[in-house]
């Protein structure tokens, strides 16, 4: 039996944000602003082909012309992009073959957040890629995926192994024209993971990245390829903190993910960026583009996200539908407390023949935020016979919250059917009664109730990940509900 | 004593439903409280229990102790239990992961270590085959998309698991069917005690001929305004309570 979540409360009590910690790693840190010597710079850093510098640069030109979109439900300060370190990486070689290479205080920076990588290659069986700031700092596993032919490392490293995949693959899904912060994200992205799963395999690990802000004054622009070739099947768990401070940090990140024919790609996220405090001062802005493109018949991409942190969400995973008999699928539970933001969602495309999309979206507001629900299905012309189901539910606590839905169709294909379903409720006095005439306190009632509430979605997380989940819902809203 | 109840009044917006209840019920006894609908039952046990958002005066005290103050999960920690007459539902919320973080509570109030998950999974076999209630049952999320009879059994199979020193069991023979109050009602008798009381509310005297009775009770607007044996029981459903309501009229 899983651990019951009360006892995870009860470890978990005396904390408030328990990945707040800052580590003295030493860092090579390059001075604030962005110009297109910056991104000169980040690419030579890196050693980049002439290639990937002239895109860098274009995505740069194209993101000069561009303002911020506005139409989202949040406000936040003017983010001056020029007050922004672009690259921090640490002093020590950025790229190890093993563990024993890597230097010690980095070590103990995941040990510390709980993701010992020497623990998880042994007992979880599941290959980590950590990347620091601006660089991966690790992959493990490597050799046994070779066996298999996965290839898993950062995208640092994929760029001069394999330049073809990279070249071929890169902005196909999420081109540098899409919105400001891919278009921000191309000129400067500095690290992230590259996953290519061969025809015919499947991973035979989950593969996993954690993502960890640290430098000061950073942002953290990480990019993500995955690649599921034909008739294979991989799992990708993605993780992320940052310490507390009172600053804002911006994470603008890009994840494409591509399916080809009966390839299948489960992308699970479990997003505890440093919140802010209850006064809202400090916190991560996280503006992300995520998408998946089911680019063969029968492909799969299904996005699972638990997003409890940052101080600004901005983020809609999305589906691509446009194999014939593709699927996407999205499951999301959204916490937000005391004064965070979240605008989150997804959009399905559909586009191919009998093309399926699933939504379910599970918001759960508290303290003095705002969460907003905003998704699209699109069913173009050719996409006979699409089907979409969406289940947007929002959970209140106490009465200085908001919870909004802003479910957007557009449906040019007579034969498809769509389903939507939305609710909002309030966790009930006489709920709470019930739970604490058994002996919990009001406290752990709230936790138990909201993990029950997420659970449609939680369990689609991968066993380890879900706990870890369960746990985060439960402190982030400890000293947030009356 | 183990609960004494004095002068207890409680009133919501300005309409008092309790107008001075006094009860005592000593260690080991069953009492049964009988009454006309709307006449302060369920309010008088969710007030035992600790609810909130009611104005009340009066004591209630608990193995001695006054215990007004206290919070319901305090007073259930302590030992006391209400079997609810509308039993709520808990979406998502496993039954197994839900009780074993409330016996848990209690274990640790009174000192013991928690249970590890095998002897929890023990422990919960043992209780159910008391009420049998299914093994499925319990694995599904609390009380969601039970039948009314299986909600009333699943809250006897938690006072089962919580061992509780008093337990208030509000109408919980309502929507058991035939076979279902007898299985019920044994397993209630099989968690009597010398050291466990209970207060069973009850339209019905059939309950009272499984789990009997030391004392009945009668509630009326809000008072108790007769008490008895178990033979109470059997003129009351004989009848009705309206030679008690003249009789109060007589008197007063
Ligand atoms: N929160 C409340 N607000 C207003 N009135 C209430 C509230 N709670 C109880 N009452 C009223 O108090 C009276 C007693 O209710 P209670 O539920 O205690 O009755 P009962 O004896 O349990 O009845 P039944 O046999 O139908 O279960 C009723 O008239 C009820 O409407
Ligand atoms: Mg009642």
């Amino acid at each position: 039996m899983a651990q019951s979540e009360q006892e995870l409360l009860e470890q978990l009590s005396e904390r408030d944000y328990p990945h707040g910690f800052e580590s003295n790693i030493e860092q090579e840190i390059i001075p604030k602003g962005l110009t297109e010597d910056t991104i000169r710079f980040i690419s030579q850093r890196k050693n980049e082909p002439d290639w990937l510098l002239q895109w860098r640069l274009k995505a740069y030109k194209h993101w000069l012309g561009l303002k911020e979109p506005n139409w989202q439900k949040l406000t936040y300060p003017a983010i001056d992009y020029q007050d922004i370190s672009y690259f921090a990486a640490p002093k020590a070689a950025p790229v190890l073959n093993s563990l024993d290479e890597l230097d010690p205080e980095i070590k103990s920076t995941y040990d510390r957040l709980g993701i010992p990588l020497e623990e998880q290659m042994m007992l979880a069986g599941v290959a980590v890629d950590a990347v620091l700031d601006s660089v991966s700092v690790v992959t493990t596993f490597k050799e046994k995926l070779a066996e298999k032919g996965v290839l898993f490392c950062s995208i640092s490293e994929a760029v001069h192994l394999y330049p073809e995949l990279v070249r071929a693959y890169l902005g196909t899904v999420v081109p540098f024209t899409d919105n400001f912060f891919s278009a921000l994200n191309s000129a400067v992205f500095t690290d992230g993971s590259f996953v290519f799963i061969p025809p015919g395999v499947r991973c035979p690990m989950e593969l996993s990245t954690y993502f960890r802000i640290n430098a000061r004054g950073t942002g953290q622009f990480e990019r993500t390829l995955i690649v599921a070739s034909e008739d294979s099947y991989v799992s990708y768990l993605e993780g992320c903190t940052a310490p507390k401070r009172d600053e804002n940090q911006l994470h603008a990140a890009v994840v494409e993910l591509v399916a080809l024919d009966r390839g299948e790609i489960k992308y699970s996220t479990v997003q505890n960026w440093y919140p802010g405090d209850k006064d809202g001062k400090g916190g991560i802005y996280n503006f992300v583009t995520k998408r998946g493109l089911c680019k063969g018949t029968s492909s799969k991409i299904s996005w699972t996200q638990v997003e409890t942190g940052s101080a600004i969400t901005w983020k809609y995973p999305s589906v691509v539908l446009q194999g014939d008999d593709s699927r996407g699928e999205f499951y999301s539970v959204a916490m937000t407390t005391h004064l965070q933001q979240a605008d989150t969602g997804t959009k399905m495309f559909h586009i191919g023949k009998n093309t399926q999309s699933r939504i379910v979206s599970k918001g759960i507001s508290a303290g003095r935020s705002q969460n907003s629900y905003r998704g699209l299905v699109k069913i173009r012309k050719s996409a006979h016979k699409a089907r979409n189901y969406s289940q947007c539910d929002s959970l209140l606590m106490g009465n200085r919250c908001g919870a909004h839905t802003f479910p957007y169709f557009e449906i040019h294909q007579p034969s498809a059917i769509v389903e939507h379903e939305a609710t909002t409720s309030k966790i009930a006095e006489d709920i709470l009664f019930y739970c604490t005439q058994r002996g919990l306190s009001r406290e752990s009632a709230i936790a138990m109730i909201v993990n029950g509430y997420a659970r449609e979605v939680l369990d689609h997380l991968p066993m380890e990940f879900a706990v870890e989940a369960r746990k985060l819902l439960a402190i982030s809203l400890e000293g947030s509900v009356g | 004593m183990l609960l004494e109840i004095e002068n207890l009044k409680a009133s919501v917006e300005g309409k008092e439903i309790l107008k001075g209840i006094n009860l005592s019920i000593p260690a080991g006894e069953v009492h049964a409280i009988m009454g006309p609908n709307g006449s302060g039952k369920s309010t008088l046990s969710s007030i035992i229990a600790g609810k909130d958002g009611y104005e009340i005066s009066g004591s209630i005290r608990f193995d001695g102790v006054e215990i007004m103050d206290w919070e319901p999960e305090i007073r259930s920690r302590a030992g006391i239990f209400l079997a609810f007459q509308y039993p709520v539902e808990l979406p998502g919320v496993g039954l197994s992961s839900f009780l074993r973080a409330c016996v848990n509570e209690s274990r640790k109030h009174r000192g013991e270590p928690e249970l590890d998950a095998s002897a929890f999974l023990a422990l919960m076999r043992e209780k159910a085959a008391l009420v049998e209630l299914s093994q499925e049952l319990i694995r599904r999320p609390v009380n969601q998309g039970f039948s009314g009879g299986e909600k009333k059994r699943n809250e006897i199979f938690q006072m089962a698991m919580l061992d509780p020193k008093m337990a208030i069991l509000d109408e919980t023979d309502s929507g058991l069917d035939i076979d279902a109050l007898r299985i019920v009602a044994e397993g209630v008798n099989k968690l009597r005690h010398a050291q466990r009381s209970m207060l069973v509310i009850t339209h019905y005297q059939r309950l009272l001929e499984y789990i009997i009775p030391d004392r009945v009770h009668v509630l009326i607007d809000g008072a108790i305004v007769m008490s008895g044996d178990r033979n109470l029981a059997l003129t009351l459903e004989e009848k009705g309570y309206d030679w008690i309501r003249a009789g109060q009229e007589v008197s007063s």
